[in-house]
């Protein structure tokens, strides 16, 4: 049995303005085919306006045991967020 | 179903006392709906279960596409044909969407393929019978996917995400399959004399099968206990074929055809279709490799693999030449 083709994982731009998403991911010989591939994997049913495709060894992933450092800090910190604030109702929308 | 009796760890479920912190704590996340990702801790039961589950619902997609490819080029309009080519590329796709999700368990693609062409991982006994007439690509959409989807819509919840999110543009997609198929069956139902008996015919032979696609009473297996505390099943073999006997019997009727089941009727005190269960010896004939389609299916996946085998390599090749040449230039 040849050799596997390397894991690419696919991110589509659904509509003009937006983000683009994953979607998942495909085997593919190379870039080029990976773009085709998605093309008929995954917007068979007009899902998107641009794909782009990354090797899956090519993307550095946070590890899940790094949940509580990477993230709680951002948790006690209340005052980020606009509704932390009282703004009297006579100053009016803000 | 796609995936039909699965085994689990076969120990049935651990009592929670029994259970090492890490465990309980990953059944926490499950009982709490949290979804379990790839690279979160999980028991290796789970994971040696969902590995199976899922790729034998991969499978069951790449060989279905068998029976219904059989009819792409005797599609009787142009507008059929193009229909059946759709509908036999989304199978490729869900194929392909479930590889990629078992693989990111820790299983290969070439560990998968190599499994199936073995023998040695099964796919849906359903696909092991012939479709004879055109007809049966009717009741294949109508009856087959209608099956599938069954099964597929309470999967979407299932507890892992890779699988989930399969399962999610799955079922966006197979509606079309359902409904294409029923408005085949519509069209021969009420067209000539000739077309209502093919019409009837597919469904005299798809109707128990059909039925077998669920797998057989699970109620007391310990296999299924173990796979629902974790979410990978979520109803019983028994309650989705009622649900399937109950919403599909109507659908017969406004065809005016008759399900081959004298013993069929509707009960007033338990508001369910009273039904035969397929002959369950055949069922398990059929996996085990002894149904009328069997070689034909796997041989002619087989064959499509090893014939492809040049073009995957050229493919390879090509695309390290090109690489080379790309580097060769930015080294100048």
């Amino acid at each position: 049995m040849s050799s596997e083709w390397p894991l690419w994982e696919v991110f589509i731009r659904g509509q003009h303005g937006l983000n683009h998403r994953h979607v998942g991911s495909l085997h593919a010989p190379d870039a080029e085919m990976a773009i085709n591939n998605a093309r008929d994997v995954y917007t068979r049913r007009n899902e998107g306006v641009s794909i782009w495709v990354v090797k899956a060894d090519d993307i550095t992933a946070s590890s899940p045991s790094d949940k509580g450092p990477l993230f709680e800090p951002s948790n006690s910190k209340v005052y980020r967020h606009p509704t932390f604030y009282d703004i009297p109702d006579e100053v009016g929308k803000m | 179903m796609y995936a039909q009796m699965v085994k689990s760890t076969g120990q049935g479920v651990t009592p929670r006392e029994e259970m090492t912190p890490e465990e309980q704590a990953f059944q926490d996340r499950i009982d709490a709906d949290e979804k379990i990702e790839p690279k979160d801790w999980m028991p290796e039961g789970y994971r040696k279960t969902l590995i199976r589950q899922i790729s034998q619902h991969a499978h069951s997609e790449i060989v279905g596409q068998l029976p219904e490819g059989n009819w792409i080029t005797r599609a009787p309009t142009l507008e059929r044909k193009a229909i059946l080519l759709a509908k036999v590329q989304d199978e490729a796709g869900h194929g392909l969407y479930l590889y990629c999700a078992a693989e990111t368990l820790g299983i290969s693609r070439d560990q998968m393929y190599e499994q199936l062409h073995s023998g040695k991982a099964k796919y849906s006994s359903i696909f092991n019978y012939p479709t004879l007439t055109w007809a049966d690509m009717g009741a294949v959409g109508w009856l087959v996917d209608g099956a599938a989807i069954m099964n597929q819509v309470p999967l979407q919840r299932t507890s892992f995400g890779p699988y989930s999110r399969a399962m999610i543009r799955i079922c966006k997609e197979e509606s079309f399959h359902q409904r294409q198929g029923y408005d085949i069956m519509m069209k021969m139902a009420f067209g000539t004399e000739a077309q209502k008996r093919m019409a009837q015919d597919a469904l005299n032979r798809f109707w128990y099968p059909s039925l077998m696609m669920f797998g057989p009473s699970d109620k007391d297996s310990v296999h299924s206990a173990q796979s629902m505390a974790w979410k990978i099943k979520i109803n019983t073999n028994d309650e989705l074929r009622q649900k399937f006997v109950d919403q599909t019997v109507p659908q017969a009727e406004y065809l005016g055809l008759t399900i081959p089941d004298p013993d069929l009727k509707w009960n007033e005190e338990s508001g369910h279709y009273d039904f035969t269960q397929p002959d369950w010896n055949e069922f398990f004939e059929v996996l085990k490799g002894n149904g009328p389609c069997n070689k034909e299916r796997l041989g002619a996946r087989v064959m499509a693999w090893e014939e492809g085998a040049w073009f995957r390599e050229g493919l390879s090749a090509h695309a390290e030449k090109a690489a080379a040449r790309r580097a060769a230039v930015a080294a100048e």
